[in-house]
């Protein structure tokens, strides 16, 4: 098992023909995953490399190719129109890659998702991979191994880094969960941390946590009344000053709140294994693995 | 983007929320044309600055008449001005606000920003105006009013009525309360603010209702629909460096340590500064050189952290995925022979193709420190330190 892409995922991909979109679409391809269509509107009708079939509309695809998740690599000023677009075909889940989404729109995105049957991870992230089964994102897939130990973070490039030393590791992964830098979001470290929990192939979750916001106080207070599984985690950004945006829109000390030494403390309170250095990931799943 | 006081009220001005009549002065003369146009009476000269904290350090001082506003504006145009925001250094002022001295009654304080755990804004009032909200939030909370906004509608008429009632406003103040909150949310929404801040909101015996002071932030991710509002990013505001490093997409910000650091990824480039820390050195600077990393992108930051003369090492920690390492690479020691780096220079390139980028390295002439894995770049960092 694994949780949210697998085998039976059948992908479309908003924003297909653009630079990003169709680099990323070949990828996703080569690594096995099914895409059954692609969405650039104006451009229905064309075959993108010789294979995906492209249409008009989210709606279209989910009618013609049963389109059940989606991912969308469209510009940031379209980009919400395109995650409400796909939550209106109802479209099970939606992974947003595109960076750079204005904070408003993204509050009217969240109203619109209230009440459907649509999970949306990212923005402003590197998407999910089921090792062996289906990538649906950026991430380079060939870092990956299959096996038990679930990731959920905020960031790309060092969640790549923690898929590396647990593979290093001999171990695998079940799922990687990018869940995005921005300050609003779909998905959030509760939500990844529940699915986790419940996926009998899950034995162990490494959750990657920033500076900025409460999300990693929040998810302590869930782990410690909800969680049996042991959770390892990082929070980036001890060394970063206040008051400035640390390359990601959400990565920000605000007022003295959202500090990494406070998302420490509560994690640690709530019987996280809290890794002080970033290369101590892999070491720290190790003997999580082993206690249990 | 942070915006200047003065730039701030002209954007609250045009959404009908009542602020001070004044302007901006660049020199003593027009600080005392300024003085002369409101009247000719007291006015508030205030150092135009991005930092808090300027009443403490001699930022906001009153005139009684236009004469003394050009020599206070003399004394300020030019100053090293210290607050608790701006550092030991202080930012030079270059530019004063003059305003017309008010009557007042009540300061209060009044916010708006992003709830990240609702994904609303919320709007905050207080009576507890004229000091740091952060202060009041920690030791007396009860004393913040809080209203949630559905974004689909927007802020209604009862959750304004709701705080003007809360802050204990009647008659004429609490009617113009209620205005100025509707237009507060307005503007906010219009400009794609990221934060309000009405510190002191001021009212008067009269009745009105005054923003003394306005800070806003704008949403970087929105200005591509606000030209009018990036027209006002102040250079003179920023670090150079910082400034140099936007030119090339580069994400730089500069920190006080000797370690240098390009890194791609923002996470990435975080985790390795706090491996620096915990290495016993201290970062230099945050810099995400993004998913690219070609040899003009690493040029470029070398050539922006070696400008920082604190540097005493540098370490490059790319972590390639789609971007292959060995490319990386070459790109590092073509742009390190291009510069002509003489500091020691440890390099972590981990990812598709990293053992031939680390046969690059070695074959290279110049004098890098390779590094495998995170925990070694760490060690080596120490080495390098030390040595």
């Amino acid at each position: 098992m694994s949780i949210l892409v697998n085998k039976d995922t059948r992908l479309v991909v908003q924003g297909i023909t653009g630079g990003e979109g169709s680099f990323h679409t070949k990828q996703m391809i080569e690594y096995g995953t099914n895409v059954v269509a692609g969405v650039t509107p104006g451009k229905g009708g064309q075959v993108f490399e010789n294979r995906v079939l492209i249409y008009n509309t989210v709606a279209d695809a989910v009618k013609h190719q049963g389109a059940s998740t989606a991912v969308i690599f469209v510009p940031p000023p379209f980009a919400a129109d395109a995650v409400m677009e796909a939550a209106d075909c109802g479209v099970a889940l939606v992974v947003c890659i595109t960076e750079g989404i204005p904070v408003l729109d993204m509050l009217k995105v969240k109203k619109f998702l209230l009440g459907r049957n649509t999970r949306l991870i990212g923005p402003n992230c590197p998407g999910v991979i089921s090792p062996g089964k289906s990538k649906v994102g950026i991430m380079p897939g060939f870092i990956h191994n299959e096996g038990s130990i679930g990731i959920v973070s905020r960031s790309g490039t060092l969640t790549y880094e923690a898929v590396h030393q647990v593979s290093e590791h001999g171990l695998g992964q079940s799922t990687c969960i990018g869940i995005g830098g921005d300050p609003v979001n779909g998905t959030n470290f509760i939500d990844a941390l529940e699915l986790f929990e419940h996926d009998p192939e899950t034995e162990a979750v490494v959750m990657i946590g920033e500076i900025g916001g409460s999300a990693e106080e929040e998810a302590a207070e869930f782990i410690k009344s909800n969680m049996t599984k042991p959770v390892v985690s990082f929070i980036a950004g001890s060394t970063a000053p206040p008051g400035r945006r640390m390359g990601h829109a959400g990565a920000i000390i605000a007022g003295g709140k959202g500090t990494a030494a406070d998302k420490m403390k509560a994690l640690t309170v709530a019987g996280v294994t809290v890794c002080e250095s970033p290369a101590d990931i892999g070491d720290a799943v190790v003997k999580a693995i082993k206690k249990r | 983007m942070k915006l200047h006081e003065y730039q701030a009220k002209a954007i609250l001005r045009k959404f009908n929320v009542t602020v001070p009549d004044g302007d901006v002065a660049f020199a003593p003369s027009e600080a005392r044309r300024i003085a002369k146009d409101l009247g000719g009476g007291p006015v508030v000269v205030k150092a135009q600055i991005h930092a808090g904290g300027r009443g403490k350090g001699g930022g906001v001082k009153l005139a009684k008449e236009s004469d003394e506003a050009e020599l206070l504006a003399k004394q300020m145009i030019g100053m090293n001005l210290v607050t608790h925001q701006t550092g030991p250094d202080g930012k030079r002022v270059h530019k004063v606000l003059i305003e017309q001295g008010l009557d007042i009654e009540r300061e209060l304080y009044v916010g708006i920003v992003l709830d990240r755990a609702e994904s609303k804004l919320v709007v905050m009032a207080s009576t507890e105006g004229g000091v740091e909200i952060e202060k009041v939030a920690a030791e007396s909370p009860e004393k913040i009013l809080k209203v949630w906004v559905d974004p689909a509608v927007g802020m209604q008429p009862f959750q304004a009525r709701q705080l003007a009632f809360g802050l204990g406003l009647s008659g004429a103040q609490f009617k113009n309360a209620v205005k100025f909150l509707q237009a507060l949310y307005l503007a906010f929404v219009s400009v794609d603010a990221s934060l309000f801040e009405i510190n002191p909101l001021v009212v008067t015996k009269q009745g009105d209702v005054i923003a003394l002071d306005a800070k806003i932030n704008i949403d970087d991710n929105a200005l591509y629909r606000h030209l009018d509002i990036m027209e006002m990013r102040d250079l003179d505001e920023e670090e150079p460096l910082e400034i140099e490093a936007s030119k090339f997409d580069l994400n730089y910000i500069k920190l006080d340590g000797q370690v240098g650091c390009m890194v791609n990824g923002a996470g990435l480039a975080m985790a390795t500064m706090d491996l620096i820390k915990l290495a016993g050195g201290e970062p230099a600077n945050f810099l995400d050189v993004g998913g690219g990393a070609s040899v003009e992108t690493v040029e470029n930051g070398f050539r922006i952290i070696l400008s920082d003369p604190n540097v005493k090492a540098v370490l490059i920690n790319i972590f390639g995925g789609i971007v292959r390492c060995d490319r990386v690479a070459n790109g590092v020691v073509q742009a390190a022979k291009n510069i002509g780096v003489n500091i020691p220079v440890i390099v972590r390139l981990e990812g598709t193709n990293a053992k031939e980028a680390a046969e690059i390295l070695d074959k290279s002439d110049l004098d890098f420190l390779v590094a495998t894995s995170f925990k070694e770049a760490a060690d080596k960092v120490v080495q390098a330190l030390a040595n």
